[in-house]
């Protein structure tokens, strides 16, 4: 006779959190799996949303982890500044960290406005909508009869984990409750708070990107974003701001002049920072007041040490928001995708 | 490497054409498929390389190798392959760390005005150096053997965007055209990205550098995208220019392409004559 073998699944012992299942997805070791990013569908490269879920669409699925994303400015940096928040207010729902250069607007300006997120998940308890007709006691219907493993389980998920979500919405009309953006993360980097010193040396490029360069490099290496890091506490993704890159502002004439004398010092400093990303867990997304920019070779290559680049038109006369992406090239890491330069969304 | 792309070119890994400056031009896209196509080839054909890859990282030029077939850190190893890899080596040029000196090919990012000599040095050093590794043997017991270097780079227009004029860069490449081409008798290739300039008055730039070197080299592949905009089959169209007459062989100066860019390859088909359309 054989021995009777206990119950394959035995109800009694549930081990660890109970708010979750035991089931593990098992994910290739290579890739490491990090809250709010997904992998390409195309060639498994880190992906990360912008928190406008049709400019993921249109950046093949999201922004790569180490891409710089240009956006070109409209008039009124209206849309441009728009995009900057939703990218900001995406990486404080997926608990990323956050930095933010600015020299007009105080950073924490920035911060302040990020738009909310409608969380159709958060725990509110359920108001009892119909008044209970039988006398039963709650616990017998509440009690489940064939899904009885599942009964230990709470109904809602009751904390902010939308790290399983790729991209959220946003209500723009009200700003993120100040405790929600405040459990993120956040480096500012204000200009007017670094002053300039003139070095004896030359410089590669201006004071202001050189002290915002050696700011990120720091923030990186303390941080532990870069790829070489340690892979003993989890890996997380710090997300990049930077604000009217190239404006007067950051002591930069290419926007005021026809022949301006540091011609070279944003293109340098996009250089270094897409040095700094390709070998950190960090993804950029600056803005660059363009229409400012008289000298449209200069801004070809601005873009073209980008990699992706659009363009915000916005239609002043009718009060509609569109954004005909008229240069948009597609250089994703690790993919050989050759860019699109078209009206067409590609 | 691209089949259809060898037999447009008439070159084959046994049997290619030396001292040869090609230049790779790019507008409105994207030609760094061809690069890749150049390093895999020259690989394949077991010459020495020396790459500048100043635009991306080592780790995206290997991933895609590897869809090509070639083992980029296999070919380093073995003393194949000498990669600069700008982008690291930038770093500690532009964010200067006490203790840590970058490497000295990319000296100019400190002084663009100074010149493009200490690069060129490292070319010169890379290509002209011992043709093996001493570490690594052939079949025979000696230390392997190389064919006739090649450099390539990608971009020239990247040296621009830091700061370096378009006559020093002219000066680098001819310096190169002179080292690998007619001292060693080797190859080289090299990539250039123009956008359209609206306006003339604009005289320094990418187009000044382009009239240059296609006045020195001895093939260009113009690449550019549809004028047309996007299209999903059509990635855009090359045009193949030769500058000298092969001694032996008859073929017209000029012929246009339009390609497609696969995972694995790209396509190259007459224009109008697309698998989309036929």
């Amino acid at each position: 006779m054989a021995a009777p073998v206990s119950g394959v699944g035995n109800p009694g012992v549930r081990s660890s959190s109970l708010n979750s299942t035991s089931f593990q997805k098992k994910t290739r070791s290579k890739l490491l799996s990090i809250p709010g990013t997904r992998p390409s569908v195309q060639n498994g490269q880190l992906l990360v949303s912008t928190g406008v879920t049709s400019l993921d669409f249109l950046l093949g699925g999201g922004l790569a982890v180490g891409a710089v994303l240009l956006i070109e400015e409209d008039y009124y940096d209206s849309y441009s500044r728009m995009i900057l928040k939703y990218f900001l207010a995406e990486g404080v729902v997926c608990q990323h960290e956050l930095f933010v250069a600015s020299a007009q607007d105080s950073p924490n300006d920035i911060l302040q406005e990020l738009p909310s997120p409608i969380m159709d998940d958060v725990a509110i308890p359920k108001p009892v909508e119909q008044p209970r007709l039988s006398s039963e006691p709650q616990d017998s219907l509440d009690t489940m009869k064939i899904a009885w493993r599942y009964q230990n389980l709470p109904k809602v998920q009751s904390t902010l984990t939308s790290s399983s979500r790729f991209g959220h919405y946003y209500d723009v009309s009200k700003t993120m409750e100040a405790e929600i953006r405040q459990a993120a993360k956040c480096h500012c980097f204000n200009l007017p708070d670094h002053p300039q010193q003139t070095t004896p040396s030359y410089s590669p490029t201006l004071e202001s990107y050189s002290a915002l360069l050696k700011s990120l490099q720091e923030v990186i290496q303390k941080e532990g974003f870069a790829v070489t890091a340690s892979s003993g506490k989890s890996r997380n993704i710090l997300r990049i701001g930077l604000h009217s890159l190239g404006s007067s502002l950051w002591g930069d004439d290419l926007c005021c002049c026809d022949n301006p004398k540091h011609t070279h010092a944003l293109t340098t400093f996009l250089y270094g920072l897409r040095a700094l990303l390709r070998s950190s867990l960090a993804v950029a997304v600056v803005t660059v007041p363009s229409h400012l920019i008289q000298n449209r070779a200069l801004m070809g290559r601005i873009a073209k040490l980008s990699d992706t680049a659009i363009a915000l038109e916005s239609f002043k006369g009718s009060e509609r928001e569109t954004n005909p992406l008229y240069k948009d090239y597609h250089d994703v890491l690790l993919s050989r995708q050759a860019g699109g330069y078209s009206a067409a969304t590609p | 490497m691209f089949a259809e792309l060898n037999s447009i070119l008439n070159t084959f890994p046994d049997k290619f054409s030396q001292e040869e400056f090609i230049i790779i031009s790019e507008r409105r896209c994207d030609a760094s498929f061809l690069i890749h196509h150049f390093l895999s080839f020259y690989l394949r054909a077991r010459c020495k390389v020396c790459f500048l890859g100043l635009v991306q990282s080592f780790s995206h030029y290997n991933a895609v190798s590897q869809r090509l077939g070639v083992n980029l850190v296999q070919a380093k190893e073995k003393g194949q392959l000498v990669f600069l890899e700008g982008l690291q080596e930038s770093l500690s040029h532009l964010v200067p760390q006490e203790g840590q000196a970058g490497s000295e090919a990319l000296n100019f990012l400190g002084d663009p005005t100074k010149g493009l000599q200490d690069l060129f040095q490292f070319v010169r050093s890379s290509c002209s150096g011992p043709s093996g590794a001493l570490g690594c043997t052939d079949r025979s017991g000696g230390p392997e053997e190389w064919g006739p270097p090649v450099l390539l780079v990608d971009d020239l227009g990247v040296l621009l965007s830091l700061g370096v004029s378009v006559g020093t860069v002219l000066d680098f490449s001819h310096y190169c055209r002179a080292t690998v081409c007619s001292r060693l008798q080797g190859n080289v290739v090299m990539l250039l990205h123009c956008d359209e300039e609206e306006d003339d008055g604009d005289d320094e730039g990418a187009e000044q550098l382009l009239k240059g070197l296609t006045h020195q080299c001895s093939l260009t592949l113009h690449v550019q995208g549809l004028p047309t905009g996007y299209c999903r089959d059509i990635h855009g169209q090359m045009e193949v220019c030769w500058r000298r007459q092969q001694a032996d062989e008859q073929h017209t100066l000029n012929k246009l392409f339009q390609y497609k860019v696969h995972d694995k390859g790209a396509s190259f088909f007459a224009r109008g004559t697309s698998s989309a359309f036929l």
